[in-house]
């Protein structure tokens, strides 16, 4: 019989964690079983995680997949309660409530000869796969990666596998240039005269400024887009964008769109929507975490 | 056999269904509808007339054997009752809930004529409930057949088409994109009008019939529908996933913080049960003034989910009248019970913002009824210089949903020009061995029509795999227009001529 199982049917056991990594102390990769999901994964595509039953369903865009391994890898970055709760509690071995996906539609990787990826902070792990995908597709390929500072670089071997050039840049000038991704644009841009496209993951602000600074030389410039979501697949509505005119939801219409049309602002505005429950949440798990640590010296 | 009954020798009045009080109910998320117990029932059910040629059956999507389940309740036969409603019925204590009754079989029912018509709803509801707390939802004997059944969506299309595909002896498998099955019952209509113990007593049912329940699984991305028919060796399939794709007004200011979906708002709170916050980590911060645009079913669920998570005042945004009201007329009138304010004859034209990204107030004009448009319905004209602002901090939009682009991103099926799948009068899509129903297929409906669709797709599937079809109503013995008693509609009937 073809398998059509897919790792969760036993009555909801859940995703197995089969590897970690630690970037930093905020940054971590989690590699999830999921053959079948590893098999349709593309680049560009995410999926929605819940990791315990009363937890809430964050996307996370797919940093790499193997299909012969049978793994779908997420880099997490520990900035509010759920994701700093799975900092704690995911480890090889346990396993994610709820994993589901590939959503979204994949990145059309085109007919494009020379492309940069331009990856930001956390962005750096889910450009991976569209850097890989372009240059199998035949192109020229320049990967831009940004950190704050030297000790948050992770995969830059990984970059310069599969790329032709990589230009690094750091806040503080600890590793590469001292910048932000944009400056690392426009040097590429200064290099190669005959870029065809600019592919831009990483914070909405970062995503922001690589559109701005492609649109003076009208260079088409996708951007992945990362608000907030339910369900994932078009059935809320939260995630909503505005895109020239018209309104769009990510899940299912994106998540990449063409960054000269993107309100960034709008999302930015939308990005904060729940600021003030995540603080309460995050500091009433804080304050869980700091009571269970006495508690355990005691 | 009882005295024949006479419209004059029946109870006069319906029996009331005991409920909530109001007061005590705006602040919990119980059912607000308590049910009729065994005396209510029986009583209630003396009001039926057992027409000999009922024309309530007619107004039922399902064709329910009406007076045959009432007339068992009058004999104390309850369990008889709910055989007959299962015949037809896979969900008797779900539909009894939400179905619109008084456009159905109620509406239908010659005792509303003269007196308010028989309470088939709360009956069905009733019987329904017995089954689940008696657990009579029996395993029927399956003989088991080589066919493999893929459902995708385990809302009420779903389910029935499940249901009747497993009792047909197929292996079923039903795909959910959530963590949990049930669709729009479970993440959609909230627990004081159908309590997820139902919900879950009936997917508990199907699991017994043999249908497997896959979650996490988003068919189209991880496999398509192609994919299905091929390589995952799947006979038949059916796709019931859904309108899903919320319609917002376009008006200004509709992205600012507060305004959201109804389906987003149902969802975090019944699904995701935002309301224990932050005992579970899915936030939704509701307004003190929420306002809510439509007056469907989803309306009505969204402002009394609001009322309940503390809302101070909760407003109903409608262009048309309240005769217009598409919402089922129990719910509008709880939904007044419960103090919600009505703006009838009100539509919104700009969401204002306070200049931080919040809701302030809701822009509104009056309107007027003018001629009917292609609905039938009157169309609301707005009154010149009517424009009013309403103080709200929240704003949620239940104004109907567009088709969802998922399966036709993924898949060659055709589609309509608005984007639903285009099916013929089987429910088979232009792809061979694959149906679909629901509101993929018709754009937002109900939970029996739905049920209705999957049924009716479960029909044509079991034609199209040449299985016998004794769920189909022909009458034992009427062979006329058959060849060795199978019809010439059905599919099999060319390959039978060659065997």
């Amino acid at each position: 019989m073809p398998d059509t199982q897919t790792p969760d049917s036993q009555n909801g056991a859940g995703f197995e964690i089969v590897r970690r990594e630690d970037f930093s102390d905020v940054t971590y990769l989690l590699a999830v079983r999921h053959p079948m999901m590893a098999r349709a994964a593309r680049p560009g595509q995410f999926v929605i995680v819940m990791s315990h039953p009363e937890g809430e369903r964050i996307p996370l865009t797919i940093a790499d997949f193997d299909a012969a391994e049978g793994t779908v890898t997420l880099v997490i970055q520990a900035v509010g309660k759920t994701t700093r709760e799975m900092q704690q509690t995911c480890h090889v071995g346990t396993r994610l409530h709820a994993l589901v996906g590939p959503m979204g539609v994949p990145t059309h990787l085109g007919k494009a000869k020379k492309v940069v990826c331009v990856g930001g902070g956390l962005g750096v792990a889910p450009i991976f796969p569209q850097a890989r995908g372009f240059k199998q597709n035949g192109a020229s390929v320049i990967a831009i990666l940004g950190f704050r500072t030297k000790s948050l670089v992770f995969w830059e071997n990984r970059f310069r596998e599969v790329c032709d050039d990589v230009i690094l840049c750091t806040d503080d000038g600890s590793a590469g240039l001292k910048g932000f991704v944009s400056d690392g644009i426009r040097q590429a841009i200064a290099a190669h005269p005959d870029i065809d496209e600019v592919v831009a993951i990483g914070p909405p602000v970062m995503m922001k400024a690589c559109a701005e600074a492609t649109r003076p030389h009208g260079i088409r410039t996708m951007v992945s887009l990362n608000p907030i979501m339910v369900d994932g697949t078009g059935m809320c509505g939260g995630c909503r964008v505005k895109i020239g005119d018209v309104v769009k939801f990510a899940c299912v219409d994106g998540p990449d769109f063409d960054g000269h049309l993107v309100d960034f602002d709008d999302l930015m505005m939308r990005l904060r929507r729940y600021a003030e429950e995540e603080k309460a949440a995050t500091a009433r798990w804080s304050e869980t975490c700091r009571m269970r640590a006495l508690l355990a010296v005691s | 056999m009882a005295k024949k009954r006479t419209i004059r020798s029946i109870p006069q009045q319906r029996t009331p269904v005991r409920e909530q009080d109001p007061r005590v109910r705006r602040a919990n998320f119980a059912e607000v509808n308590l049910g009729y117990n065994e005396a209510e029932a029986k009583l209630e059910s003396q009001r039926c007339l057992l027409c000999p040629d009922p024309t309530c059956i007619g107004g039922c999507p399902v064709g329910i054997d009406i007076p045959g389940f009432i007339g068992r309740i009058t004999e104390g036969d309850i369990r008889g009752a709910y055989d007959v409603l299962a015949r037809t019925n896979l969900l008797p204590a779900v539909c009894g809930r939400v179905c619109p009754q008084e456009n159905q079989c109620e509406g239908k029912c010659v005792v509303g004529d003269a007196l308010e018509p028989v309470a088939i709803g709360r009956l069905e509801r009733f019987a329904g409930d017995r089954a689940i707390a008696e657990g009579w939802a029996r395993r029927p004997h399956i003989e088991p057949n080589r066919f493999r059944v893929g459902v995708v969506g385990s809302g009420p299309a779903g389910m029935a088409c499940a249901a009747d595909m497993a009792k047909a002896g197929c292996d079923v498998t039903v795909y959910e994109a959530f963590h949990l099955p049930g669709g729009v019952l479970r993440y959609g209509i909230p627990d004081f009008r159908l309590p997820n113990e139902v919900v879950d007593a009936e997917i508990d049912a199907l699991r017994r019939l043999g249908v497997r329940f896959e979650c996490n699984t988003l068919v189209g991305r991880l496999f398509t529908i192609e994919q299905m028919i091929g390589e995952l060796g799947y006979h038949a399939v059916f796709i019931g996933t859904g309108a899903g794709y919320p319609a917002m007004l376009g008006i200004p200011g509709d992205s600012l913080n507060g305004v959201l979906s109804a389906n987003e708002l149902l969802t975090r709170c019944n699904l995701m049960r935002a309301r224990d916050f932050p005992a579970v980590d899915t936030p939704l911060p509701l307004g003190r003034h929420v306002a809510v645009v439509g007056a469907g079913n989803t309306a009505m669920d969204a402002m009394r989910v609001a009322l309940r998570l503390g809302a101070e005042q909760v407003s109903c945004i409608y262009r048309r009248s309240r005769a217009e009201c598409p919402a089922r007329a129990e719910e509008v009138h709880h939904a007044e019970q419960e103090g919600i304010e009505f703006h009838w004859l009100t539509a919104p034209v700009e969401v204002l913002g306070d200049g931080k990204g919040n809701v302030r107030a809701l822009r509104c004009q009056t309107m007027i009824l003018g001629e009917p448009d292609r609905s039938g319905r009157a169309r609301p004209v707005p009154v010149p210089g009517s424009e009013h602002d309403i103080e709200v901090d929240q704003v949620v939009f239940a104004i109907g949903t567009n088709a969802n682009p998922i399966i036709g991103q993924t898949s060659g099926l055709a589609l309509d020009k608005r984007g639903y799948i285009a099916v013929d009068a089987d429910l088979a899509t232009s792809l061979a061995g694959v149906y679909a129903g629901g509101d993929i297929v018709t754009g937002a409906a109900t939970v029996i029509e739905a049920m209705g669709a999957g049924r009716r797709a479960a029909r044509g599937m079991k034609d199209y795999l040449g299985l016998s079809e004794p769920a189909t109503p022909r009458l034992p013995g009427d062979l006329s227009g058959t060849l060795f008693g199978i019809a010439p509609e059905q599919k099999n009937f060319v390959r039978l001529r060659v065997a």
